[in-house]
């Protein structure tokens, strides 16, 4: 079966996108470039590097831009999800939903509407144990953005490794956070994993900050052999 | 061990992340082991190992299971408990005599448990999450535990701990879940 995979650059696209390539064959990355930074649906921080992302996976782009209001942001998607299942002869599409029914609802309503298969390959895993599986599998994961008590601007630019993972479990355990960030409260961007051909270096970028709010702006960034 | 048969379109496909994984999931995190098999490859010998039965959901696209209904044909003598999950609901009405019907639905809704029963307890208004294309009948006999005669939520066999809810409890309802993995039968 030939998908798309709807496509952010954050970790949750991405490892959708690996059990998704395990499976069937990936022939594009669908990427919904949002100018609304609170947008409901669509990962913002860092998007437009999705697609030197998709270069470093060797899988082609369709990228289209979004104003990202509320309802609208759906049709685009919708637009988008049909020129891809055109042009690249789609019958599915994959996301990296995990709890979000909001999310989960409105793609697959645009899935039947399209007549495409829904796969959503994340849905209700356990957060914790997946992101020390991202880790454990060798995936290079940042957080790229920070929207939430009680994350402080460290977070901002690091790595995920099994000591922020410990922190997460905590939080979740305190404030009842979602440790995979999915209820809005970090983002995250990949640098490299076992699928991807090239990995990305960080040329440079700056950070901004305040009151629990806070964006790590990737500036310059290369593709690197492997 | 509960057994947990797989409906998807094919054996360990992308739609088993969906499906099948987060029962196991939460099957498992409430102490109960299971195992999954996909739904052609049961054995009547290797069915006989386990003390329960789980049937999943699929995807919204994915009727496979509809078109081969006979592979299900055990489950009419079967003597264990049974849930039936959307997919699995709609092979236990084929099963005992009921019909898959177009009844599309996607997202939370209002679910109105209208029979008190030892899976669903006692009447009362619950959300669930719905993903489907088809809806069922009720088999004759069979008792309605929620929604009205035209659009089954769940029901139960009458004399046999056998139940089908069309609504995905492991989403915001993994009680569901466990406390059929919990009942004394």
């Amino acid at each position: 079966m030939k998908l798309g995979v709807l496509f952010s650059g954050g970790k949750d696209s991405v490892y959708a996108c690996r059990r998704a390539m395990e499976k069937n064959e990936v022939a594009c990355l669908i990427t919904l470039v949002s100018e609304n930074l609170d947008s409901y649906m669509f990962h913002t921080p860092n998007i437009r590097h999705a697609k030197m992302q998709a270069e470093a996976l060797g899988i082609p782009q369709l990228a289209r831009p979004t104003r990202g209001e509320k309802e609208a942001e759906l049709a685009d998607l919708e637009a988008a999800i049909s020129e891809a299942k055109e042009r690249f002869g789609l019958q599915g599409i994959v996301t990296g939903a995990i709890e979000s029914v909001y999310q989960a609802t409105r793609v697959q309503r645009i899935c039947r509407a399209q007549d495409l298969w829904c796969f959503n390959p994340l849905w209700q895993i356990n957060q914790v144990d997946y992101l020390r599986q991202l880790v454990s599998e060798g995936f290079w994961v940042i957080i790229s953005g920070v929207f939430a008590y009680p994350f402080d601007e460290s977070w901002l630019g690091c790595a995920l490794t099994e000591e922020r993972i410990r922190i997460l479990e905590g939080l979740q355990k305190r404030y009842q956070i979602n440790p995979s960030g999915e209820g809005g409260e970090l983002e995250t961007f990949v640098l490299d994993g076992p699928i991807f051909l090239k990995r990305l270096n960080i040329l440079s970028s700056s950070k901004t900050y305040a009151n629990f709010r806070g964006f790590f702006t990737i500036n310059g960034l290369q593709l690197v052999d492997k | 061990m509960i057994l947990l048969v797989d409906l998807c379109y094919e054996k360990d496909s992308l739609s088993q992340y969906e499906f099948v994984h987060p029962i196991f999931d939460t099957l498992k995190r409430s102490g109960f082991s299971s195992e999954i098999r996909h739904f052609t490859e049961l054995e009547r010998r290797e069915r006989e190992r386990f003390d329960r039965i789980v049937l999943t959901g699929t995807a919204l696209k994915d009727n496979d299971f509809a078109e081969r209904i006979d592979l299900f044909s055990w489950l009419a003598e079967c003597r264990k408990p049974i849930l039936g999950i959307c997919a699995g609901m709609q092979v236990i009405s084929a099963v005992f005599g009921g019909q898959i019907v177009p009844q599309p639905a996607i997202g939370l809704e209002a679910i109105s448990i209208i029979r008190e029963s030892a899976l669903l307890g006692e009447p009362r208004e619950i959300e669930g999450y719905h993903l489907h294309n088809y809806g069922v009948t009720l088999p004759e006999g069979f008792l309605l535990l929620a929604g009205k005669p035209g659009e089954v939520e769940a029901f139960c066999h009458p004399a046999r701990p056998i139940f089908g809810i069309v609504f995905h409890p492991e989403v915001r309802n993994r009680w569901i879940i466990e406390r059929f993995a919990g009942l004394p039968f």
